[in-house]
């Protein structure tokens, strides 16, 4: 065990944890943060994308004390602080952009690191960006059409 | 994944100090290859060291003949960097193609190289650009360092500080991505520079290779056509579900073709201001 810190969701969590730890397996064991999902565990699907000082990774292929001093962004931080659902979650709402909604935590967070990216994206530029998270329910139609308008109505407004 | 000591090397020489006193360590780049194989039981170090806190090893120093970009550099920064996409766009296009962008967002230029993976894309830019291997204790001419499947002349212990990329006059990087992994099933980076024409391929065979031929033919003539009757042997090319020894000797001619074009096209030429 060694000693790790680190501000998750914007609150400082000072914890120990075998080096052996996965940032997905942290998340999920030791906060409880069970919004970030473990798909494959083979750095394929991108149900463990989390946002690691701005950027998007797959939390599980990062070990948890390689985010020591890091800045950590889950599902479960990014609503407003009124309960309000963040735009990039509005979009995937209103354009049925899930399905069993195994993939969505993924999605959406690597949604939001590509508006911060490229605010104005176009259709081949969600698709590409979201080259690293599978969906196998909805054909990826409705989430870029969800990305897309959340391009829009996040439009001036801060992510 | 087995249990093992972690440590943040904070200096070149506290890694490679750790790393001769350990039974079998492990550097840690961007972990986007060690942590899978880790998982899979088949790297079981007592030790990893991580890199990530090294200053020597991060940074990119551009100059007009030369691109240096540190070990530790992600994906993501060579592919968003302004001075190498106006200088060398072939090379920001090969980052910005690697895997996705979480993997662009953790996987570094350092633990590509080390790694030496047959179908990964930096070997292709290495070679075919005839860049430099800086390690913590010599450099390693492109030509030298690529010694076949996942191997490559690092000795153990040996760190990769950086690498040194020529500024070529014109460059293109092709490369049909595995429809899942992104990886390259080819891939074909051709150059006309500093070190003459290159064409070097990945993705083919058991590591990266040139094709002497066609660098003859373009020396003559810069052109598509020039190399369009050139065979390719696949006696020594790989053949795996996802493509024949032949599927992949046809898709390295037309790669090379497209990627002449590229690199004569006034968007790939590197803009020296
Ligand atoms: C889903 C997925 C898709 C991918 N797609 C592609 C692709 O399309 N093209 C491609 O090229 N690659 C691809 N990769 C691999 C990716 O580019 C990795 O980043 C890369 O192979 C390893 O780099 P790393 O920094 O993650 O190294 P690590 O995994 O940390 O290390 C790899 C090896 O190199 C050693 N090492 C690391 N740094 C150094 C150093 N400075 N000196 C000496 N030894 C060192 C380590 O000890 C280890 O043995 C993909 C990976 C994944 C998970
Ligand atoms: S669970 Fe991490 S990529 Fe699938
Ligand atoms: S909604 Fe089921 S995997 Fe995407």
């Amino acid at each position: 065990m060694a000693e790790l810190t680190l501000t998750v969701n914007g609150n400082p969590v000072r914890s120990d944890c075998a080096p052996g730890t996965l940032l997905s397996g942290f998340l999920r064991e030791t906060l409880h943060l069970t919004g970030t999902h473990v798909g494959c565990d083979t750095s394929q699907c991108g149900a463990c994308t989390v946002i690691v000082d701005g950027r998007s990774i797959k939390s599980c292929t990062m070990l948890a004390h390689e985010a020591d001093g890091a800045s950590v962004t889950t599902i479960e931080g990014i609503a407003n602080a009124d309960g309000t659902l963040h735009p990039v979650q509005q979009a995937f709402r209103t354009h049925h952009a899930l399905q069993c909604g195994f993939c969505t935590p993924g999605m959406v967070m690597a949604s939001v690191a590509l508006l911060a990216r490229q605010p104005e994206p176009t259709d081949a530029d969600v698709r590409h960006g979201l080259e690293g998270n599978m969906c196998r329910c909805t054909g990826y139609q409705n989430i870029v059409d969800a990305v897309l308008a959340s391009a829009k109505s996040m439009k001036g407004v801060q992510a | 994944m087995n249990e093992f000591k972690f440590m943040r090397a904070a200096t070149l020489a506290d890694a490679a100090a750790a790393f001769e006193k350990a039974d079998d360590a492990r550097y840690l780049a961007g972990g986007q290859t060690l942590l899978p194989v880790m998982k899979q039981g088949l790297a079981v170090p007592s030790d990893v060291i991580s890199l990530a806190r090294i200053g020597e090893l991060a940074g990119i120093a551009v100059s007009k003949e030369r691109i240096d970009i540190g070990a530790m550099t992600r994906h993501a920064d060579v592919a968003a960097h302004k001075e190498i996409r106006a200088l060398l766009p072939a090379l920001s296009v090969l980052a910005g193609g690697i895997g996705d962008p979480h993997v662009r967002n953790r996987g570094t230029i350092g633990g590509s190289l080390a790694n030496n993976d047959p179908a990964a894309d930096y070997p292709a830019a290495v070679l075919g650009l005839g860049a430099t291997i800086v390690t913590d204790e010599r450099t390693i001419a492109a030509e030298h360092y690529f010694q076949g499947l996942f191997a490559t002349a690092l000795e153990p212990g040996e760190l990769i500080t950086r690498v040194e990329f020529p500024v070529p006059r014109r460059a293109g990087y092709v490369k049909f991505p595995h429809p899942a992994s992104r990886y390259a099933l080819v891939g074909v980076m051709v150059s006309d520079g500093p070190h003459g024409i290159r064409v070097a391929v990945t993705g083919a065979g058991a590591g990266v290779f040139r094709v002497p031929a066609m660098e003859q033919a373009l020396a003559k003539s810069f052109t598509p056509e020039a190399i369009a009757d050139i065979p390719i042997a696949d006696a020594d090319l790989t053949s795996d579900r996802h493509g024949s020894a032949a599927y992949r000797a046809h898709l390295v001619g037309v790669l090379a073709r497209r990627a002449v074009t590229l690199a004569a096209s006034p968007a790939m030429h590197g803009h020296r201001s």
